[in-house]
């Protein structure tokens, strides 16, 4: 370890090996990146059965033979601690192509997408203007306004006004913008929390633009695969994604060193500028250090919390057309919050689970002291629950945005079910260090060396 | 997007890792196989995602998708994605060196901790010509293969000695019929140069 670097990055989450992949392979940065635990993933890892009972329940562990007894092999198990669906058309997947990283994973789609409506009933979203007109959510004239509001999303090209109705988006605020289409209150809740997956109704006095490019991104995703979900998810969890990125920081170059528990950030002592990280007596030196919260005590405040129920169950999740992979939105509204809830839901054609047993998550943005029973009623639809995991993890911010200080910090994993904001957290980290506006436009920023 | 197509050549892609410690030759391996070349002072080849080679036995096709472990290997930091849905697998020593070759034993060892059935294991003792400076005899490396279900082969990545064998054997122990992957989705790239690859 006793070496010189350009960078330190402390965590394997997925933000810290995107920023460790893009560094090394963009910039050709000399990458040592470091994790105390002893499996790669950090926060975003997908654990075996041993280890989440090892993590999450040590009072109900089993020894190997007793899971296998009861569950199989524990090593069938990829279970995500932040379980998310990655969107076709998203920007994930643009990375994951322009860094090659999609060529070491296998995905498989989404099977469907739901929303909990009026009287808790479940329903499939439609998500483009054919789906409207034959959705059971909306009664005969709704479906023609909702088609008309999918026809104008469908036709918007940002940088041609002519396809923006006469509105100047964005300025109209999103709820203007609902009022000039007609849609009724139910319509604009699916629209907003299902098909643009706002977490909550601030969005609503936020320029109109945004809420046209998220329902876009959507139907989009849709588009790309045919497979009727706009979601899709890698076999083994999502813990192939960092691993993946960590493989492309390896093979230009980065340096992986796992379990050292000990490792923390060396800052100088004239300018309290991170220059580096020590562990078991030794240092490395660096120019700058990335990392997540947990490696930067005192530099980091709690924005919020997120809790998540993770389940095993012996049968897919019900009333959903018999789909094993799918999402399910409970919008705030329909059960008296501030922030909706999620339900997802994946099984063996995933690999995350042994055959026959099926993973369920719920979660949401915490809102009072008593977080688990915020989920009560995204467990409710689960039926019988095998073992049940509760995660409640703090939100971490960044004081400071490093540029003074030489600490690059992520922030903390959001409840939203896909990875939008993700690699917008990683694009500004990017920004911060190199000043530079990391480009997904350019077609495939690494292929000059990946051809054999 | 196209979603997987059903393979309409007669060509199974096999993905084959190497593993092995530091210095005992894998990336000389694959160099030597790919491309034809050995370099004395031999950089991880930095860039590479994997390399793509094909094999013809018989009336098959194997187009063999290496994974080199980029270095991972130096810390025991090998990532768990290496190993998913490997068909195969070289574990190399030096025969230069006892402690390579116990490497190789614990290499072995995680493999059979996997507990894929159906992978092929070859154990390669590289750089054969050095005779001179022999630490494992051959019969010694080759008994521990018979027990433990691989083949076993003496190879020079440097004087071009068994290479081409080595991987011509695995192409003929692979499954006839393999496992039918889950359908799944192809993410692509429109602009994405075709990987280079020749058959014989
Ligand atoms: N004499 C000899 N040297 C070899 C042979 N194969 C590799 N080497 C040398 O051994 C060193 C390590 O090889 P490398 O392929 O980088 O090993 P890796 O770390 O296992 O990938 C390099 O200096 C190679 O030139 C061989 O068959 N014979
Ligand atoms: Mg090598």
């Amino acid at each position: 370890m006793d070496q010189t670097y350009d960078v330190v990055v402390l965590g394997t989450g997925l933000k810290e090996c995107l920023v460790a992949g893009v560094l090394s392979a963009v910039e050709r940065m000399k990458v040592l990146h470091v994790d105390r635990n002893d499996y790669y993933g950090g926060e975003s890892a997908s654990l075996n059965l041993l280890q989440v009972f090892e993590k999450f329940a040590k009072e109900r562990a089993m020894d190997k033979s007793a899971i296998a007894a009861k569950y199989g092999r524990y090593q069938d198990y990829n279970i995500d601690l932040i379980p998310k669906y990655i969107m076709g058309n998203g920007l994930l997947t643009k990375v994951l192509v322009k860094t090659g990283v999609h060529q070491y994973i296998q995905f498989r789609a989404g099977d469907g997408s739901f929303v909990v409506g009026k009287g808790g009933k479940i329903h499939k979203v439609p998500a483009n203007d054919k789906e409207a007109l034959r959705s059971s959510l909306m009664g005969m004239f709704e479906k023609l306004r909702a088609r008309s509001f999918f026809v104008f999303v469908q036709n918007f090209v940002e940088t041609d006004p002519s396809t923006h109705g006469g509105y100047n988006l964005h300025r109209m605020p999103a709820r203007e913008l609902y009022e000039k289409f007609g849609l009724a209150a139910e319509t604009v809740e699916f629209i907003g929390h299902a098909l643009a997956l706002k977490t909550n109704e601030r969005y609503l006095d936020e320029p109109a633009v945004n809420l046209v490019k998220a329902v876009r991104l959507y139907s989009d995703s849709m588009a790309r695969f045919d497979t009727g979900s706009p979601y899709i998810y890698p076999l083994y969890g999502l813990g192939e994604l960092p691993q993946g990125f960590a493989r492309l920081s390896a093979v230009y170059g980065g340096t992986y060193m796992l379990a050292k528990h000990d490792v923390e950030v060396v800052y100088d002592e004239e300018t309290g500028r991170a220059c580096g990280v020590k562990s078991e007596g030794e240092t490395a030196k660096a120019k700058f250090v990335v990392g997540d919260p947990s490696y930067f005590p005192g530099k980091t405040k709690v924005m919020g919390q997120v809790v998540r129920a993770l389940c095993l169950l012996s049968h897919p999740i019900p009333n959903v057309n018999d789909a094993e992979s799918v999402q399910i939105i409970i919008p705030a509204a329909q059960c008296g919050r501030r922030h909706d809830v999620y339900v997802l839901g994946a099984g063996s054609s995933h690999n995350v689970c042994a055959k026959g047993r099926y993973f369920a998550s719920v979660s949401t943005t915490v809102e009072t002291n008593d977080p688990q029973r915020e989920l009560e009623v995204g467990l409710r639809m689960l039926g019988p629950i095998d073992e049940l995991f509760y995660n409640v993890s703090d939100v971490h911010h960044p004081l400071a945005d490093g540029v003074a200080d030489g600490a690059f910090i992520s922030t903390g994993y959001d409840a939203t079910t896909h990875f939008e904001t993700t690699v917008r957290d990683v694009i500004d980290i990017y920004k911060r260090i190199t000043g530079k506006d990391l480009d997904l436009s350019k077609d495939d920023f690494t292929a000059a060396d990946t051809s054999g | 997007m196209a979603s997987n197509a059903s393979a309409a050549s007669v060509t199974t892609q096999a993905k084959l890792v190497l593993l092995g410690d530091m210095g005992a030759g894998k990336s000389s391996l694959v160099l030597r196989f790919v491309k034809g070349q050995f370099h004395e002072y031999q950089e991880s080849t930095i860039g590479a995602a994997f390399l793509t080679q094909t094999v013809c036995v018989d009336d098959r096709t194997i187009k063999f998708e290496i994974w080199d472990t980029a270095g991972q290997e130096r810390y025991h930091s090998l990532a768990p994605m290496y190993y998913r849905g490997a068909a195969a697998a070289i574990i190399v020593y030096d025969i230069q060196s006892q402690s390579s070759f116990a490497r190789a034993k614990s290499w072995v060892r995680e493999l059979q901790k996997q507990g894929n059935a159906s992978l092929v294991m070859a154990l390669a003792g590289n750089k054969c010509d050095m005779e001179e400076k022999r630490e494992v005899q051959a019969e010694e490396a080759e008994a521990y293969a018979a027990e433990n279900g691989l083949f076993f082969m003496e190879t020079s990545a440097k004087a071009a000695v068994n290479v081409t064998e080595l991987f011509h054997e695995i192409a003929v122990k692979l499954p006839r019929a393999p496992a039918p992957t889950a359908p799944g989705v192809v993410l692509t790239n429109q602009n994405r140069a075709p990987k280079n690859s020749q058959c014989c």
